[in-house]
């Protein structure tokens, strides 16, 4: 089943942000007894969804877009060595520097000794998920380096010593009056009598904490959205202005992207600047977006690094089926429409990606291992298909988690030598359904059962390993006779 | 330069290369979604189309007649006010001064507005496009300070994004602004103003 064509890359290093302590199930029992969590999810996810469909509605050549999006993507991975060294040409031809780093700690590092060498002790963050992913802030602060998180949720969740919880907004979890609390506690010099949980008293309340480290800042760290060959010009789509502040102000900027975010074209940028905006917030366009290319005398940054990042990426592009994952733009609107989600929470993930797309990308950069906490990725859904529906770059997730589950139990069955009870149970199915005799004296043996079952529960629970099928499922009444008896008597009907 | 020969590049490149080994085939990529409008640039339905999105952004708009200065000088507050160095005269309210390089960025935190010009506008997202040329300033200039007036000609005015695109270097830097500085982080509830400049006017410009 594994269906690797190409050498696969290493995993993503343990470094990484991308595996939790307990698999889904487990860590999801947290989310769904939280009924404050669930409330705000709930509230914050069906805003999302109805503001994502009002723009996209009006978006006439929607599916047109989709599609360009997808082949542009699928294109790019095709010819990515190429695409990267073109751009290493063109953003160093405009006065970048560009560093490659297999892995998170390697990324970390480079970041670390650049910061060290401009001989300062505390950085400005743009939002980006693939410093989140390789842990920077960590690695920044094991170097005695500050890292300030500049988004409003982010610095959310970095005040409260949270993990986030959801790619675009990643302190979704957290409701204003907890926000409050968290700032009250953290943000020198607020009063508790006049502050209120409005949300746009609140952000007032960022701005004037931010403000003062923008304009004292002298090395900025972002990420990418996208990363145009030709032009060697990179993207940051955003919204507030800490990006901007970042991207503008200090002398020094980082950035840290992922090999997958490249686009070849200027051209091909008119696409996402489309899709992007309507399936993440919602928005016909987002409040900012920056472009640049390399350093540009006079006007902002003197010295720009971009850092190009594998980090188990190479490991997802060796699999042909699997490969569309990387063609996630990071927009989150299949994490706003997945009802399991919406019940768990992100932090259920384990992994800085969660959702339906974290559920096929995260797997795939660390590796099934028969055995790994995120072997249960792929089993968090319920395969409804809506995540598909809303992707902009129309990635097959539920084609994929089908091909995961798969992918798992064939890691599982190598890892042990006895068989999983699943095997075991397909294979006795197998050995019944294969001779008719066989299979009607099963289904008359499974009519004993039918006392045994009241309002969809075994009246008495049912032993490992059946259990780990029954306790979350509700059993099908069974009928009083099986169909080849009623077919027996009635021949389909023509008999009554 | 970390990794550049025989290191982390190479690595990373091989890897690449090696996941690669299927020889997957660039799909053409199908571009039939629009690449413009039915209208001209510039057309009213157009301008009318901008006023509305920019107005759902909470951005103030107003419409300038032929004097184009004092329509600039009734929203401009007693703080002190800095412009774009290449901004045409006619566009020039009283009193202010022309950004210069030698002024570091941070000191644009005591200056009360901005005025400068834009390059591109998109009606259908609402969007005006700075180059950062003389015209519309390096990018600290529209960042800091926190109003932001920029003047945006009916003849910029253009449908669609790819219209935008295809009107600008992408070699410079550019910046993209749609309404003030927002953010939906609070319990996805908009509110306008974090970072960024809190009040954009945009004044339009039928001539220029």
């Amino acid at each position: 089943m594994t269906t690797f064509l190409g050498m696969p890359g290493p995993p993503a290093d343990a470094t990484s942000e991308l595996r939790g302590s307990v698999p889904f199930p487990v860590a999801a029992e947290a989310g769904l007894t939280n009924s404050r969590l669930r409330r705000n999810l709930s509230k914050a996810t069906g805003t999302i969804r109805a503001k994502r469909a009002a723009v996209v509605a009006e978006v006439a050549d929607w599916e047109e877009l989709r599609e360009a999006g997808r082949a542009i993507k699928e294109a790019a991975l095709a010819r990515l060595p190429e695409l990267l060294v073109e751009l290493e040409e063109q953003v160093e031809a405009r006065g970048g520097v560009v560093h490659w780093a297999r892995d998170a700690s390697e990324a970390n590092a480079i970041v670390v000794d650049l910061v060290r060498a401009k001989g300062v002790d505390e950085v400005v963050k743009v939002k980006s998920m693939a410093t989140q992913e390789i842990n920077l802030n960590d690695a920044l602060e094991a170097a005695g380096i500050r890292a300030i998180e500049t988004d409003l949720a982010e610095l959310i969740v970095q005040l409260a010593d949270d993990r986030p919880s959801h790619i675009l907004v990643p302190a979704i979890h957290r409701g204003r009056a907890e926000i409050r609390q968290i700032f009250l506690e953290a943000m020198p010099g607020l009063d508790p009598g006049t502050l209120t949980d409005d949300p746009r008293q609140l952000a007032e309340a960022a701005r004037a904490y931010l403000r003062e480290a923008f304009l004292r800042a002298r090395v900025a760290v972002s990420g990418a959205n996208f990363g145009v060959v030709e032009t060697g010009t990179l993207t940051v789509v955003e919204s507030e202005g800490n990006g901007r502040m970042c991207l503008t102000l200090p002398e020094t900027l980082i950035t840290v992207m992922g090999i997958e975010k490249v686009i070849p074209t200027w051209r091909d940028l008119e696409v996402f600047l489309q899709l992007l905006p309507r399936s993440s917030t919602g928005e016909r366009m987002n409040p900012y977006t920056s472009t640049w290319s390399g350093v540009q005398p006079g006007d902002g940054p003197a010295e720009f690094h971009l850092i190009l990042l594998d980090n188990g990426r190479t490991r997802v592009l060796a699999d042909p089926a699997g490969r569309s994952a990387l063609h996630c733009i990071r927009c989150s609107a299949c994490l706003n429409v997945c009802p399991v989600y919406e019940r768990a929470g992100g932090h259920a993930y384990g992994s800085v990606y969660p959702g339906p797309i974290g559920a096929i990308l995260t797997p795939q950069l660390t590796g099934l291992t028969g055995d790994s906490v995120n072997d249960s990725l792929p089993y968090a859904s319920s395969l409804c298909g809506a995540c598909e529906e809303v992707c902009p770059v129309k990635i097959p997730i539920p084609e994929q988690l089908v091909r995961l589950r798969a992918e798992h139990v064939e890691a599982y069955a190598s890892a042990h030598r006895i068989p999983s009870g699943e095997a075991a149970a397909m294979r006795t199915a197998s050995w019944i359904m294969g001779d008719a005799t066989r299979f009607a004296r099963a289904g008359r043996s499974a009519r004993l059962g039918r006392k045994g079952i009241r309002s969809g529960r075994a009246i008495v629970p049912l032993p490992p390993p059946l259990s780990g099928w029954s306790s979350s499922r509700d059993l099908p009444a069974l009928p009083e006779e099986t169909f080849r008896e009623w077919w027996a008597r009635t021949r389909g009907g023509e008999r009554r | 330069m970390s990794g550049k020969v025989g290191g982390a590049r190479d690595a990373v490149l091989a890897r690449i290369t090696g996941a690669l080994a299927d020889r997957p085939i660039a799909p053409e990529v199908p571009r039939a979604y629009r690449l413009g409008g039915d209208l001209e640039p510039g057309h009213p339905e157009l301008v009318e189309l901008l006023v509305d999105r920019l107005v759902d952004y909470r951005a103030t708009v107003i419409r300038a007649g032929d004097d184009v200065v004092a329509a600039i000088e009734q929203v401009l507050p007693e703080a002190p006010v800095r412009h774009a160095p290449g901004l045409p005269e006619d566009w020039l309210p009283a009193g202010s001064e022309p950004d210069s390089p030698a002024v570091d960025p941070r000191d644009l935190d005591s200056v009360g507005a901005v005025v400068t010009g834009s390059v591109v506008a998109v009606a259908e997202t609402g969007s005006i496009v700075l180059d950062h040329s003389p015209l519309c300033g390096r990018r600290a200039l529209t960042l800091v300070p926190d109003m932001h007036v920029c003047v945006v000609r009916h003849r910029d005015v253009v449908a669609t994004v790819p219209e935008a695109l295809r009107r600008v270097d992408p070699t410079g830097p550019l910046t993209f602004i749609s309404g003030p500085s927002a953010t939906s982080d609070i319990e996805l509830t908009r509110v306008e103003g974090v970072h960024g400049p809190r009040t954009l006017v945009v004044v339009l410009v039928e001539g220029g």
